[in-house]
């Protein structure tokens, strides 16, 4: 793919490349069948931003709280190639208790990542966004809270763990996915989407979806899937069975690794290494393989 | 009547169900304990946003105590992940949930339903000797 050449050694001349993981042997396994599998295959990238926590305030922990997200959206328009789409992966807004001050936080977000100069911006919500309001103020900015869209060959599904309080998928929408999935071929490639991780990562920490693993066994029979997601701060690869999970970092503060300390809290703003920790991912979908490129947020 | 007894004979099952497993789990509401556990250590705790009031419970391994749950405000959850229980805490009842801990250690108890701004850091430790 000769634009993937171009675009890695871009990345490379620029000092912005960070660590790539492949996922070639943790998700999409089957390359051949699951690259052919669907209509219009193709390869391509798109970029995962997450936890963008617009309206959250904290000078020890991001002075540059108002910036971050702008300097985001910036790097994504200097990326060499255009990805195909961008999605944010939940906690778009910091959480707060007044449904006005939600919406003039969901409103605030949705104007600066208008600047994005990508043709198809995806959003899901996080904890900090809807569950509060079963997801009600979200829904008016940013419609539907889970759905599925298909693209080049690859079907992609953003899964809802966050509208309800409890971080429950439900009943309901477990039923909506394995509708879905019924009409799918078994090598189908499929890319899942959740704000919170699909498995017990920490259940201490509430590091977990306490329905997430009817969803895994849902996409358990499926041997091309992926699923990637947020609302941890920082990058963690994890298998369920062949399913891979990876979890991006946060646009706002990171959070240390899982478990490592008593307390979960943000980590401190590291003004000798300013925007430690965070950044965003370009995902690549190329024959069997998901490739992750994660980038930095940089001054 | 009927509706109690059979929630309470459930509550036991689950008890004697988790017992094999080395821990005691039971949730109900406005009920009392049921009785096999009636002589637990009560311990009361309250909910309100965003912290529990106390936020460090000391217990000694295999002693069956029965926690009395309240909120003082909004729906929330008690939740304790290393022993695999939890309970709601809605506004306006009283809830059990016993738990006999085979383990000791530090652990940490949560709400788990998302409450507001500051539900994130509410939570407390219940230290097992």
């Amino acid at each position: 793919m000769r634009r993937n050449i171009d675009r890695r050694q871009f990345l490379q001349l620029a000092g912005l490349g960070g660590a790539v993981f492949v996922s070639g042997l943790a998700g999409f396994a089957s390359s051949g069948a699951g690259a052919d599998a669907g209509s219009g295959g193709g390869d391509f990238y798109f970029v995962q931003l997450s936890d963008s926590h617009w309206g959250f305030q904290g000078p020890a922990v991001n002075p540059d709280a108002q910036g971050t997200l702008r300097k985001a959206v910036a790097a994504v328009n200097a990326l060499h190639d255009a990805p195909d789409f961008v999605i944010f992966t939940g906690d778009l807004t910091h959480t707060t208790d007044d449904p006005a001050e939600r919406r003039k936080r969901l409103g605030e977000f949705r104007d600066i990542v208008k600047d994005l100069r990508i043709k198809e911006v995806r959003y899901m919500p996080g904890e900090h966004d809807a569950s509060l309001d079963a997801g009600a103020a979200y829904k008016e900015f940013f419609g539907d809270t889970h759905y599925t869209f298909d693209h080049k060959g690859v079907h992609f599904i953003a899964l809802d763990n966050v509208s309800d309080p409890r971080a429950s998928l439900g009943d309901a929408q477990l039923q909506w996915l394995a509708q879905d999935l019924a009409k799918l071929d078994k090598k189908q490639r499929i890319v899942v989407f959740a704000h919170r991780p699909l498995f017990d990562l920490a259940p201490s920490w509430d590091w977990a979806t306490p329905d997430g693993a009817k969803a895994v066994d849902l996409l358990m029979p499926f041997d091309n899937v992926v699923v990637f997601y947020g609302h941890i701060h920082q990058e963690n690869h994890h298998m369920t069975g062949h399913i891979a999970h990876h979890s991006a970092k946060s646009l706002m503060f990171p959070l240390p690794a899982p478990l490592s300390v008593p307390k979960k809290a943000p980590l401190p703003w590291d003004a000798s290494a300013p925007y430690k920790g965070l950044g965003f991912r370009e995902i690549e979908l190329e024959g069997g393989k998901a490739d992750i490129t994660e980038l930095p947020i940089k001054a | 009547m009927k509706k109690q007894w059979i929630r309470h004979a459930a509550a036991a099952l689950t008890i004697l169900g988790a017992g094999a497993l080395g821990f005691g789990v039971a949730a109900w509401a406005d009920g009392k304990p049921a009785k096999h556990v009636k002589h637990a250590r009560l311990i009361k705790v309250s909910a309100r946003r965003f912290v529990f009031n106390p936020s460090t419970i000391k217990l000694k391994k295999g002693e069956t105590v029965d926690f009395e749950l309240k909120t003082e405000d909004v729906l929330m959850g008690f939740s304790v992940p290393d022993f695999n229980t939890r309970s709601d805490i809605p506004p306006g009842q009283v809830m059990h949930l016993t738990l006999t801990p085979d383990k000791t250690g530090t652990f940490t108890f949560l709400c788990d339903i998302f409450c507001g701004s500051g539900h994130e850091n509410m939570s407390g430790t219940i230290v097992v000797e």
